[in-house]
């Protein structure tokens, strides 16, 4: 017998009232009980006001024109309301943070029974009882702050468990992420999945850590429309990927460098199930082929000098340990660690917001000490994570010239070097432009061009690619790549594994305030110390190397990096 | 983690483990008793009181000494402006004069104006530690489930809660956004004028309610998500339930509120202490 879906869209679109054109088009869809699902697609796809959809936000608290209709459990969710729906499906919204309802981490579980006037003893009981399946039982007093991103996540997914529903929704759970919580989380997810087989939706852009586990059917979504229903294996292989603008697993990327034609029968869905009898060959052969560059001799100038740096809150809790690096003229590195771990402390000390109580700070050989805030601004700027913390003007011009603005610079001049600036930002034909007009990634630009306007030599960007796609992502590297060849030093605080291996032929690596490793990006993606102490993972090239039986695994890595590098300088040309 | 301003802070005292209702009625009682009151004794011996309990919470001055630091300067500008528009208002009440410095006009400094002020001191300043109290020491949940408990409904009581619990939050957004801002040269410190401060505040403000509206939107779709305002009423899981020393608590706050009347109605026969006949 055939099973019956537990949702069904069918020919179903939906129009946002503020929007002028529908977001989602004509969507024809089924999912079954039991399933896992994953929902890819580029921002703007449609794929997050589809799960909207499924979880009654849509319409109950985003209004909209509906057309055609969409089933949860044979019932139609236009006739409900969001709290029937809220029993049947349970959702995980993607910044744990912000979704932490309670004050502990026992009372963010019971929110939805004390909702339902469930009586304090049973509700006790149900958070004892739920809490010890995600392994929280221990925390159940700890408040958000104490916890790190995977607990407040397994708390967010304790807090919908407790109602026993059949659907779980994950809306982007990696988004905020570093990369060891991240697989983490797929894992739990997997084991939820397996124990109690409820149907499972994951919606999210990172295909390759979602792949890390078993999905049974991957939907591409693109432009509000699904492009592709297909199993792992199908959608790898096929071309969909490349031209939805969503960034292909890795391996299958350097299968691809060798010359290999990826085809669903090689099983090229998970690395783990990848038939490597076939690759190996081609794949050794392309790797032995990879020219190492020339080693570069020339002396570099240092720019940037932390010495011994020290500093605490409290003058007990050491958040930065005798923190020594230096960075050169010209470079674009990468500081990495989990949270915690003080790279954000590091910016905060050298833009003097904050004071280090030890240590010192040079700038091309001259100590920082005595400078103000507003003059470090002149030689090192901060872009913040979201452009909404920086951004305090309406038009794009006062945001950009606001910096002039403040050091009473002659008017005419500021318009000069506003236009200047906006030029090499590529958003020129936006100056007279509202920034609420403007896109997530045009907004970042706004703030990038905002700081680079004081003309720094050095600019920190604390996770410039932070939920952004693979398109985006690429935009804005590049962008950054241009500021950095016309001579500014670029610092990135990130988590992002990609963007260390495209982009930052160097990385430091803090744990717990202490600078652990400060080398090539290839060596901190395969040495198991440094990923296990900064909560990252191998690269899924590491383990291609580990399965085809390649020795050096770094080695390849970095021939890896080589040869894209090539690749994308003659894709540029 | 620096300490924030306002913020609630989970430690095990007695006070603590009090339930938010018995601190709001206690804290009610006892601000009524010194508002009540004019007379220095009561107020000092209140005050007392209320250090020792700031005490027994283990609010620590580094906590509270941005707002000791207001409420001072809030004090001393409410004094100096009662003697300029009132100075011989403790002469009134008192019905003695006693000058003890000519200043000029009819602003003459009297021992009666004096006392009156000092007591009138005291009376705000012994009121400030049973709120920082009350703040400091109340889990913003629980007492919303308290003020729920109160028949105030609970949305507002929610409402309340959330507003104690994002406090902190949006005090972290205030600080990365100020020191974002100061490093494009904006000046808040006192080297800038009143208006150039007032504009520059504006700097941070507007990107920080922005954030905010972030946040309030995300979290409004996860209370919806789970079901909040399904029914009339809700239960609480950070409801504790009424135990000895909460009774005992709202005893000792109601007699200090009765014996401050009697001394009133009885010893001084005014709200008055008048040491002056």
């Amino acid at each position: 017998m055939r099973q019956k879906p537990i949702i069904e869209f069918i020919n179903y679109s939906f129009q946002y009232y503020s929007q002028a054109e529908p977001t989602l088009h004509d969507i024809n869809l089924k999912i079954n009980p039991g399933e896992k699902i994953l929902i890819v697609g580029p921002s703007g796809s449609g794929k997050s006001t589809l799960g909207y959809c499924i979880n009654g936000l849509i319409p109950f608290s985003y209004k909209g024109k509906i057309k055609g209709s969409l089933k949860v459990q044979d019932l139609i969710t236009e006739d409900q309301n969001i709290f029937i729906l809220s029993k049947i499906i349970g959702t995980v919204l993607q910044d744990s943070d912000g979704q932490f309802v309670g004050l502990t981490v026992g009372e963010d579980i019971a929110f939805a029974m004390e909702n339902d006037n469930v009586k304090i003893d049973e509700m006790n009981e149900r958070v004892r009882k739920v809490s010890a399946k995600v392994d929280m039982e221990k925390l159940l007093n700890s408040s958000p702050f104490e916890l790190s991103g995977g607990q407040k996540q397994k708390t967010s997914l304790a807090g919908v468990m407790v109602d026993d529903v059949d659907i779980l929704l994950f809306d982007e759970p990696l988004a905020n992420l570093d990369p060891a919580t991240g697989k983490a989380t797929i894992e739990i997810i997997d084991d939820i999945h397996k124990q109690t087989g409820k149907t499972i939706i994951i919606i999210e852009h990172r295909l390759e850590d979602v792949l890390y586990c078993d999905i049974d059917r991957v939907i591409v979504m693109e432009e509000g429309r699904i492009v592709a229903d297909m199993c792992p294996d199908e959608l790898v292989s096929s071309s969909i990927l490349v031209q939805d603008g969503i960034r292909e697993p890795l391996y299958v990327t350097a299968l691809k460098y060798a010359g290999i034609s990826v085809s669903k029968d090689m099983k090229p869905g998970y690395l783990s199930s990848l038939d490597v009898n076939t690759v190996s060959q081609p794949l050794k052969e392309w790797y032995q082929s990879i020219k190492k560059p020339e080693e570069e001799s020339e002396e570099k100038q240092s720019i940037l000098r932390m010495d011994n740096v020290s500093f605490s809150y409290d003058g007990k809790h050491q958040i930065l340990d005798n923190v020594s690096f230096k960075v050169d003229k010209g470079e674009m590195i990468a500081i990495v660690g989990k949270n915690g771990a003080g790279k954000s402390t590091i910016a905060k000390v050298l833009c003097g917001f904050e004071i280090q109580d030890s240590g010192d700070i040079y700038y091309q050989g001259q100590n920082v000490i005595d400078k103000s805030i507003k003059e470090r601004a002149e030689i090192i700027g901060l872009v913040m994570q979201n452009p909404n913390q920086m951004i305090s003007k309406t038009l794009v011009f006062d945001e950009v010239a606001l910096g002039l603005r403040l050091r009473n610079v002659d008017e005419e001049e500021i318009r000069e070097r506003v236009k200047k600036i906006l030029e090499i930002c590529g958003l020129a034909p936006f100056i007279e432009w509202p920034i609420s007009a403007l896109s997530f990634g045009q907004k970042k630009r706004v703030t990038i061009a905002s700081i680079l306007i004081l003309d720094p030599k050095i600019i920190i960007l604390d996770e410039p690619t932070a939920g952004q796609d693979y398109r985006h992502y690429t935009e804005i590297m590049k962008f950054l790549e241009e500021i950095n060849k016309l001579g500014v030093t670029i610092i990135m605080i990130t988590h992002d594994m990609h963007l260390m291996q495209e982009y930052t032929p160097r990385a430091v690596v803090l744990a717990e305030g202490k600078v652990i490793a400060d080398t090539h990006a290839s060596v901190v993606l395969t040495d198991h110390e440094i990923i296990k102490r900064a909560n990252l993972k191998e690269t899924s090239l590491y383990n291609l190397a580990q399965r085809v039986g390649i020795s050096d695994k770094t080695d390849f890595v970095q021939s890896f990096i080589n040869f894209e590098k090539g690749v994308r300088v003659s894709s540029e040309d | 983690m620096k300490i924030k301003l306002f913020s609630y802070n989970r430690l095990d005292t007695p006070i603590h483990r009090l339930s938010g209702i018995t601190k709001l009625i206690t804290f009610l009682f006892l601000t009524f008793a010194v508002m009540f009151s004019y007379d220095i004794r009561v107020i000092i011996a209140v005050m007392i009181f209320a250090l020792i309990l700031l005490r027994v919470s283990k609010i620590k001055f580094s906590q509270i000494k941005v707002m000791m630091i207001y409420v001072l300067i809030f004090l001393v500008t409410n004094a100096i402006i009662t003697f300029f528009f009132a100075p011989e208002y403790g002469v009134e009440i008192y019905g003695t004069r006693h000058e003890i410095l000519k200043i000029f006009g009819r602003y003459n400094l009297t021992r009666e104006q004096l006392f009156y002020q000092t007591t009138k001191f005291f009376k705000y300043a012994s009121v400030i530690p049973f709120g920082i109290i009350f703040l400091l020491t109340t889990d913003p949940s629980e007492f919303a489930a308290s003020l729920s408990g109160m028949g105030i409904s609970y949305k507002v009581s929610y409402a309340v809660a959330l507003t104690l619990r994002y406090f902190p939050d949006i005090q972290r957004d205030y600080q990365d956004i100020s020191q974002a801002q100061q490093a494009r040269g904006l000046e808040i410190s006192k080297k800038a004028s009143l208006l150039n401060r007032f504009k520059n505040a504006l700097l941070i403000i507007v990107p920080l309610i922005f954030s905010t509206i972030e946040r309030i939107e995300l979290i409004s779709n996860a209370m919806d998500l789970r079901g909040f305002g399904k029914f009339k009423t809700r239960t609480w899981y950070k409801k504790k339930k009424l135990k000895k020393q909460d009774y005992l608590a709202i005893i000792v706050s109601v007699l200090i509120f009765i014996i401050t009347i009697l001394i009133s109605v009885f010893i001084n026969k005014s709200r008055f202490y008048n040491p002056f006949i």
